[in-house]
Parts: C-alpha cells; structure tokens; sequence
C-alpha cells in the first residue's frame, strides 16, 4: 500500500483476532464492492492463520506484536492510515457480520455531508437486522444514555461499522478508546464537536469464530463503557500524553 | 497496644529488608522502591513511638490508639495504590503505543522490501 496522494483517498481496514474461517471472504467481499480501494487487515495478533489468509486474499496486513484489544487495534489502523495521508477510512469488522456492498453508502454520505464520522446502521430504518436479545437491551440502553450527551439520537451505538474523515483520523490517532472503543468514540468525537451521520445497512450473523462479547462479560462491558462515556465526558485535556489510549 | 506495636515495628523491618534486597538484585527498580522504602520507615518509626501515637489518635480524635496505627498505615498503603495505578496506566499507554509504532514500522519495512 502506497502513501494516499488522491483528496479522496479512501482505506478500508478491518481489525480481525482468530478470523481464519472468514477472513478471506471479507476481503474478497470487499475487494468486489470497492475494487482498487486498499484493504488493510490488522491482526491483533491472532493465534492462527489469519494473517496468510488475509495476504493469499489480497489484503495488506499490519500484524501487532501483541494483543492490544479492539480499540488499540482499530486505533493502529488509524494512525497509519493518518500517517499514509488517506482522507477516509471505514472499518469493516473481520468476523463477515458487515456487508461490503453498504460500503460506497457509508462514503458518499461522509463526503456529501463532510460530518466527521457515518455510522453503519441497522436500525436507523428496519431491514431485518437483530442483534439478540441482551444486546439489543445493551443498545436500548446505551442510547437512552447517549442522547443528552450527544444532543441528537443514535440508533445503533455499538455499530463497529463505521466510516471517518481525516479530522477524525487526526483526533482518533492521538485518542481513542482502548476496548470497546464504538461508544466511547462517539463521545470523544462530541468533545471536539464533531458531526456523525447513520446510513442504514444490514448485518449479518459471523462467518465463523464466536464474539469476544459473551453474556457474561456483557455486565462488564455496560460498566465499562457507562464509566468510559463518563470519564470522556470529564477528561482534561491540558497535557495529553503520547500514545494515550483516549 | 503494646503487642501490636511489636508487630507493627516486626513486620515494618521486614518490609524494609524486602524492598532493599529487592532493589540490590534489581527486581525493583530504586524509582519504585522510594515509596515502600518510606511506609516502612513511617510504620517503623511510628511503632517506635507511642507517644507521637498517642498524641495523634487525641489531635484526631479517633477513640483508640490501634485504630489510629491502622488508619494511617492503611492510608500509606492506599496512596501507594493508587500511585501505582496511576504508574500502571502510563505503562500501558506507552506498552500500546510502542506496540503500534513497531508494527507500523515493521509494515514500513516490509513494504520497502517488496519494491
């Protein structure tokens, strides 16, 4: 992948931990939708193929040297892409939840409206997408929370399916949340207020793998993000320090 | 009272002697072992007076004098905590970016060798 020159730039990255079985199919997917657009896979250091898979697929591979979590996956993709000098990026996750085809959607909607940030989602209209039972209580939840915060309503929060424009890179670069990082995102991005738009797409079950998520951790994952939002909400921003995981 | 001060003034020795053989075979670092090196001496020190003990449980009011032994030294040790959390946190920023930065310019190379 070379340095972005065009003003349009575009790179689509997709964070994967243990995606071997759906890996080479996103890509492809991708790859079809958006022919001549970059794919970067980052591997948050998967324990098996992933990282072949990906490259035999045509994508370019940032492999870490150790398990970072969601966020500190996401947010290396992000700051190379801001080094690269690409304008836009838009995650797609690596376990084939997301459909490619949605992705000129979530483009021309960043640069139509110039927001900073468009969110992929599956409630913003009804199109058969679910999100079972307890996340889709988590979802209810967390938008009831958001709203004052954000001033205006955001039907699917938890959408890892989004597109970003180079401000938000910028911002994203130095400060992002390390797990769980879509919530908290769109908190760091109301700091600087920043816009976000939502397109409506479809998802779909995984490929293959099972979710980091599990109904266990779903307890742990409301306290964290709920103290996450309330800690960006408070944060200082003086003397950021470098690398700070947002 | 007396008892609990042996104790204290034991287990404050023993701390002490932890912390400087663990700084003289490195497994601390001598910037981490200031504050461990200072609880002990304090709990040292304040086992060793009854006193300066008995004079702070009257200034604080607190109704006994063991409880103001253990209020402070839980006090020391809360603040090292947190001192440490904080110590952690930075590490992990710094552990995160480094990570990042490697694998960037590992990706960097990689590419430059290919052309």
């Amino acid at each position: 992948m070379k340095p972005a020159s065009a003003t349009d730039a575009l790179l689509v990255i997709v964070p994967a931990l243990n995606e071997e079985g759906a890996i080479a199919e996103v890509v492809s997917q991708i790859r079809r939708h958006v022919p001549g657009v970059p794919v970067l896979v980052i591997d948050d250091c998967s324990a098996d193929g992933t990282i072949a898979v990906a490259r035999a697929a045509g994508a370019d591979v940032l492999p870490l040297a150790h398990h970072l979590g969601l966020g500190g996956c996401v947010q290396a993709g992000y700051k190379l892409a801001f080094e690269l000098g690409f304008q836009y990026v838009i995650r797609v996750d690596g376990d084939g939840q997301h459909d490619a085809a949605d992705i000129p959607a979530i483009l021309e909607r960043l640069k139509s409206t110039g927001c900073e940030m468009v969110i992929g989602s599956r409630f913003v209209e009804k199109n058969g997408s679910s999100a079972g039972m307890v996340r889709g209580l988590g979802i209810r939840f967390f938008r009831m929370v958001l709203r004052p915060i954000l001033g205006k309503p955001v039907h699917d929060p938890t959408s890892g399916f989004v597109g970003v424009n180079r401000r938000a890179l910028e911002v994203f670069s130095r400060s992002f949340p390390l797990e769980y990082p879509e919530i908290e995102a769109l908190v760091v991005l109301q700091r600087r207020r920043f816009r976000f738009e939502e397109v409506p797409v479809k998802m779909r079950p995984r490929m293959a793998g099972r979710s980091s998520i599990t109904a266990g951790k779903s307890l742990y994952y409301i306290v964290h993000v709920l103290l996450g939002v309330f800690v960006n909400i408070l944060k200082y921003d003086g003397r950021p320090r470098p690398g700070s995981g947002g | 009272m007396d008892s609990l001060l042996h104790v204290t003034t034991v287990l404050s020795v023993v701390l002490l002697a932890m912390v400087l053989i663990s700084v003289r075979r490195a497994h601390i670092r001598v910037e981490y072992s200031v504050s461990w090196l200072l609880a002990a001496v304090a709990m040292l020190l304040l086992s060793l007076s009854r006193p300066v003990l008995d004079a702070i449980t009257r200034w604080t009011g607190v109704p006994d004098t063991p409880l103001t032994l253990f209020l402070m030294a839980g006090t020391v040790f809360l603040v090292m905590f947190f001192r440490f959390s904080v110590i952690l946190s930075h590490l992990r920023d710094d552990n995160v970016a480094l990570a990042q930065r490697v694998a960037m310019l590992e990706y960097r190379v990689r590419s430059f060798e290919q052309e």
